[in-house]
């Protein structure tokens, strides 16, 4: 039986080697359709990756609750020139005070400021941070040190990269004094180079990194102060705006990951008691992550309803060359018919012709699709080579993902659309009258 | 019983085209003997080619009885004629019909793999068919890398390669020269000399002359059925 049908499958490969161009352009329209497939689902996974690490790198187990200024200012608040919003030191008190199954909740406060070396200036976000900081955003350092528990309330600070290049362009920064406002902080450490994170989900600004600069969160509120002024504008007089924050966000983290959305909501509930208005905003990365994974699966129902399409068209010039090759054939099939070919026989080798063009078809899309990494990369290295800005950022980021699942899935498709557009044109060989198809000329 | 290579018996064949009844068949009746060697001849439009399909198994007779080894056939389903055809009957036809995408080995093994023999012996076999045939220097040329008269004994070759009942030649010099026509002729001699059962359809009177028994058909029925003197 296995002897028998290998035996159709070698009669059907050498019958359409005798018409080698046709049968491979026949099978180029499954080659396309099945590397198609593989090619948009492995970039498709790659942006989606590239989404996901940054969700995970919030953290799966936190709760970011992040101050931000509500959306209408009462009467009061548009008249006064220092607005005052946002999360509370009280509030992390509460939280911490209150809600169960938490391991850790770090404060921060991040406002806008300027640092100065001699007649070097950098314009830098200034971080009020506590030594958990490093870790929750998986910063590393460069040299120096990082901030410790015992630079609380201390005039020292860490400065990224950027800032460190800008400040000390030739020298090493650390242990050098630079000005923070009207005073003089030393420079204890400096942050590695670390890749801005993407906006994410309109609920998370992008936040650049390299033009941090480091202090504890106590040295901050002792030094700085909550109120931030500016000035605004130009023309006659001072007009100067300020906010008064206290704290800019509290990543809450909770012991296990099936705690996180019970305590982000506990979390708004409590909240909600001590605000009037919405000047804070609860994100969970879990959730966005779980988002993303809708968009993601939407996105591949998509890319499967278009790859079903290009393998349907595929399958047609396929149904098309092998009705014609039927005709062709009459004779042949006329003969076997005569030399004892039951109706299944005839039926059994077109089919396996019409198989064994779309599977080679498919197998060779499925290697071609296999090759997106490597060919992804070399297109991207002509590309840059010819005019280094001609790609958007987001393209030299990207990296294709094969899935196994397109692969098989293609593969799966390509068999069946030769299954499917096979057993018409077969069935039409099979029941041709043997007299009339040995008449045939 | 068993010396019967086939029987048939007040055979019918009606055909209906356009709307009018053509009787290809009208009642034919004959049986031969294993090891015969018989001639079928006739004018065009005398049944000749409506016989030789119901004799090959292509056609059923819309009346009557074909008795192939005591078994009629006249009435079996498709699948079971197509058996038939494969194991029973060797067919030789006018234009050789060999396969143009195989080599002559693989030609004559065309029988055995709807058979389901496809081993070394089935290839062994197609070998020494294709060295009685002559053709032992030629087992792997294509059809188109040979003379008409090596194609057709291919075909010879193919049609005993299923050990058939009788071997069904349609023509079967038709596309050949004079020369050529007589060493065929040689060949099919040597095989009923050998034992074979050779049925012929021809219109020459040369061909038929080396039959045994020539049967003449006029209007869908036997015009005459004699034994030629040598």
């Amino acid at each position: 039986m296995f002897a028998k049908f290998l035996q159709t499958v070698y009669l059907g490969i050498k019958s359409l080697l005798v018409q080698k161009l046709r049968a491979g352009l026949a099978a180029l329209g499954i080659f396309i359709g099945t590397s198609t497939v593989i090619w948009l689902v492995a970039m498709g996974e790659g942006v989606s990756y590239r989404a996901q690490q940054q969700i995970l790198e919030l953290g799966a187990k936190n709760v970011i609750v992040r101050t931000k200024q509500p959306n209408e200012g009462s009467e009061e608040d548009a008249n006064s020139r220092v607005k005052t919003y946002g999360l509370l030191r009280a509030d992390y008190r509460r939280i911490v005070e209150n809600i169960p199954n938490i391991r850790r909740a770090i404060p921060m406060r991040e406002l806008r400021y300027e640092l100065r070396l001699d007649d070097r200036t950098v314009d830098t976000k200034l971080v009020g941070c506590t030594e958990d900081y490093l870790t929750l955003n998986r910063l590393e350092i460069a040299r120096g040190r990082w901030l410790s528990s015992r630079d609380r309330g201390k005039k020292v600070i860490v400065l990224a990269s950027d800032t460190a290049k800008r400040l000390f362009p030739y020298e090493n920064p650390i242990g050098r004094a630079i000005w923070v406002g009207s005073e003089f902080y030393t420079v204890i450490g400096q942050t590695k180079d670390r890749t801005a994170s993407a906006a994410i989900g309109g609920s998370l600004d992008s936040r650049e990194y390299n033009l941090d600069a480091y202090i504890s969160i106590k040295t901050l509120r002792q030094r700085v102060g909550d109120m931030v002024m500016k000035r605004v504008g130009g023309g006659q007089g001072f007009n100067f705006v300020g906010e008064d924050v206290e704290l800019s966000q509290i990543t809450v983290e909770v012991n296990l990951i099936e705690q996180v959305d019970e305590t982000a909501q506990i979390i708004e509930t409590l909240l909600k008691k001590y605000h009037q208005e919405e000047d804070y905003a609860v994100v969970v990365p879990r959730e966005l992550l779980r988002q993303a994974e809708r968009t993601r699966t939407m996105f591949n129902v998509l890319l499967v309803i278009i790859a079903g399409i290009s393998l349907l068209v595929g399958g047609i010039g396929i149904m098309n060359i092998m009705l014609a090759t039927v005709t062709e054939r009459t004779r042949e099939i006329g003969v076997r018919r005569a030399l004892g070919a039951a109706r299944s026989d005839i039926i059994g080798q077109f089919l396996a012709e019409t198989v064994v063009l779309t599977a080679s078809g498919g197998l060779a899309g499925v290697l071609f699709g296999l090759s997106v990494g490597p060919i992804f990369r070399l297109t991207k290295l002509a590309i840059t080579a010819i005019s280094p800005d001609a790609l958007p950022p987001i393209v030299h980021s990207l990296e294709p993902r094969i899935a196994l699942w397109s692969v098989l899935l293609s593969l799966g498709i390509s068999l069946g659309v030769g299954v499917l557009f096979g057993v018409y044109p077969a069935r039409k060989a099979a029941y041709l009258d043997p007299i009339e198809a040995l008449r045939h000329e | 019983m068993d010396n019967f290579a086939f029987r048939v018996q007040d055979l019918h064949r009606t055909y209906y085209m356009k709307g009018e009844t053509v009787h290809a068949l009208r009642g034919v009746s004959f049986d031969v003997f294993s090891g015969e060697y018989i001639a079928i001849m006739g004018p065009s439009g005398s049944g000749k080619s409506t016989l030789l399909n119901v004799l090959g198994c292509l056609d059923r007779p819309t009346q009557g009885r074909y008795l192939l080894a005591g078994q009629d056939v006249a009435q079996i389903d498709d699948y079971q004629l197509s058996r038939i055809r494969g194991r029973r009957i060797g067919f030789v036809f006018q234009s050789y019909n060999l396969l143009q995408q195989l080599n002559v080995v693989e030609n004559i093994k065309v029988p055995l793999q709807y058979q389901g023999l496809i081993g070394k012996d089935a290839t062994k076999r197609c070998s020494e068919l294709a060295e009685l045939v002559g053709l032992g220097s030629r087992l792997f040329h294509r059809p188109t890398e040979l003379s008409g008269g090596q194609q057709q004994r291919v075909a010879i070759a193919r049609s005993l390669v299923n050990d058939p009942y009788f071997v069904l030649a349609d023509e079967a010099t038709g596309n050949l020269d004079s020369k050529t026509t007589e060493e065929v002729l040689d060949l099919f001699q040597t095989l009923n000399e050998a034992g074979k059962t050779i049925v012929m359809i021809t219109h020459e009177d040369e061909v038929a002359a080396r039959a045994k028994r020539v049967i003449r058909l006029r209007d869908g029925e036997v015009e005459s059925d004699v034994i030629n003197n040598p």
